[in-house]
């Protein structure tokens, strides 16, 4: 929505700490705790607009790209002083080992992540095209004046927008937990895999998005398999360029 | 008066656009708001619907305040605003993009109604209920964008420049749906650059000069006045 946010490695930093301290805490496991995350990353984003995003999404371009990008900073260093530096783990949860998918051996945690995903964007995609405020939050990404000229409180979308794309990320930090580990950079490398995801399939196009994650996820693992595991990230991010330098607007882009 | 705006000073970033500008519109009028570029028709229609806020004046609808309001809260008052290159949602369907126009819960309850009504003043709507926006004609953007601007139920509704880059057929065709509309009790205040098509239409008519309202007048006479000659031909 006009803006893009610059922390959300942060934010997944963030839910993956949630869903550690209520395991660490609570003894909950991330497959139970990733509402909770959800909840609490929601009401972040829903904050992070009210607080900082509505006060400079009329200002100038870098003002916007170095809010985002302050939270991400103060984020981080605010993890590292309360919570240090070291690597922390779940240990045992509760879907271990693996599971055999037609021959195939793939570990469970990583199986329930995907499934999760998945049902995360069915989700996404029904709230988005076929209820009320679904088709408001679409109208005011495409047109905010027309958008609020049709009666729709925009300010109530946009936040509701930061809401859902931070609890969406709530999910998928709780529970990457279960078979990766936490510390206060672990936002970094996923979030640029993120926007290379996004970015490729075009911004505002939440199908094209899921087909690009498919497509970054094969290449990745083929490149390590065929070619070399230190050069799979290296031919991910080839491919974006090519995409960019030919189609700027992503795969499937409209902005 | 249905519409009454008095004394509106409009800044845009730093630079003053509206001087004191004022316009009434009574109920049942069509109203043509004539002007040449730049001398602020948009800003003023802009700012009677809440998208910009006056520094000063007054606005006045159905006698009750509305300047300052935000723009989603207005529509609820029974004023709707077709914006200058219809702004349709473009990736959205026909039918989903005329069906927000009844987005506000005072229209909300009629909303079927209102679809009925609509389709049948502007059939587009039902040959090409499931296509996406952007990929429609300029001529059935139009008629979209007002089908949309009619779905809210409004008292008075305000076009921007309805005519822009149509076909003589089509700005023909829209003409009279715009009276139609008229007839059927909606009251109309309309921007158009030309000023005979505009005051063929309408019954009145104000001229904005550099962000003053510098004339107004009944259509016949503003059509023989020297006055308007001079605005728009600089004579």
């Amino acid at each position: 929505m006009e803006i893009v946010n610059f922390a959300h490695g942060e934010f997944l930093m963030l839910a993956m700490y949630v869903a550690f301290f209520a395991w660490l805490l609570a003894r909950l496991d991330p497959v139970v705790s990733f509402p909770l995350a959800a909840l609490v990353l929601a009401g972040l984003g829903w904050a992070t607009y009210h607080g900082i995003i509505r006060w400079v999404l009329g200002g100038p371009m870098l003002a916007q790209i170095f809010a985002t990008f302050g939270l991400a900073v103060f984020l981080r260093s605010a993890a590292q002083f309360l919570w240090g530096v070291d690597f922390r783990v779940v240990s045992a949860p509760l879907l271990g080992g693996r599971a055999s998918l037609g021959g195939v051996f793939v570990g469970l945690p990583q199986l329930t992540a995907s499934v999760a995903a998945l049902g995360a964007f069915v989700a996404l995609h029904l709230f988005l095209a076929r209820s009320e405020t679904g088709l408001a939050l679409q109208a005011t990404a495409q047109d905010r004046q027309a958008a609020a000229l049709m009666g729709i409180d925009t300010e109530r979308m946009f936040a509701l927008g930061w809401a859902i794309g931070a609890g969406c990320v709530g999910v998928a930090g709780a529970l990457l937990t279960m078979f990766f580990y936490v510390f206060p950079d672990v936002g970094a490398a996923f979030a640029l895999l993120a926007y290379v995801t996004v970015a490729l399939g075009g911004f505002g196009n939440v199908p094209a998005t899921l087909l690009a994650g498919v497509i970054v996820g094969l290449v990745e693992a083929l490149a390590g398999l065929l070619i070399a595991p230190a050069l799979k990230y290296a031919v991910v991010f080839l491919l974006y360029l090519g995409v960019v330098l030919w189609r700027p607007q992503g795969l499937f882009g409209r902005f | 008066m249905m519409l009454e705006a008095r004394g509106l000073d409009v800044l845009l970033g730093d630079y003053q656009v509206l001087w004191g500008a004022r316009l009434s519109v009574a109920a049942g009028e069509i109203v043509a708001l004539l002007g040449p570029n730049g001398s602020g028709k948009s800003t003023l229609m802009n700012t009677i619907s809440g998208l910009l806020r006056p520094q000063a004046g007054q606005i006045l609808f159905q006698g009750r305040p509305i300047a300052g309001l935000p723009a989603h809260r207005i529509v609820g008052e029974g004023l709707s605003h077709v914006l200058e290159r219809r702004r349709l949602f473009p990736f959205l369907s026909v039918r989903q993009n005329v069906l927000l126009g009844a987005y506000s819960p005072a229209a909300r309850a009629t909303r079927d109604d209102q679809l009925d009504w609509v389709s049948d003043l502007f059939p587009v709507i039902r040959q090409r209920a499931d296509q996406l926006a952007h990929t429609l004609s300029g001529g059935e953007q139009q008629m979209v964008a007002i089908a949309r601007g009619l779905m809210a139920r409004p008292r008075l509704l305000m076009v921007d420049e309805p005519f822009l880059g149509l076909a003589p057929r089509v700005v023909d065709q829209l003409t009279e749906v715009i009276r139609a509309i008229n007839r059927g009790g909606v009251t109309v205040l309309l921007i158009e650059q030309n000023v005979e098509r505009a005051l063929a239409l309408a019954h009145r008519g104000y001229v904005l000069e550099s962000g003053r309202t510098v004339l107004e007048g009944r259509s016949e006479d503003l059509l023989r006045s020297a006055e308007v000659r001079r605005v728009f031909l600089g004579g």
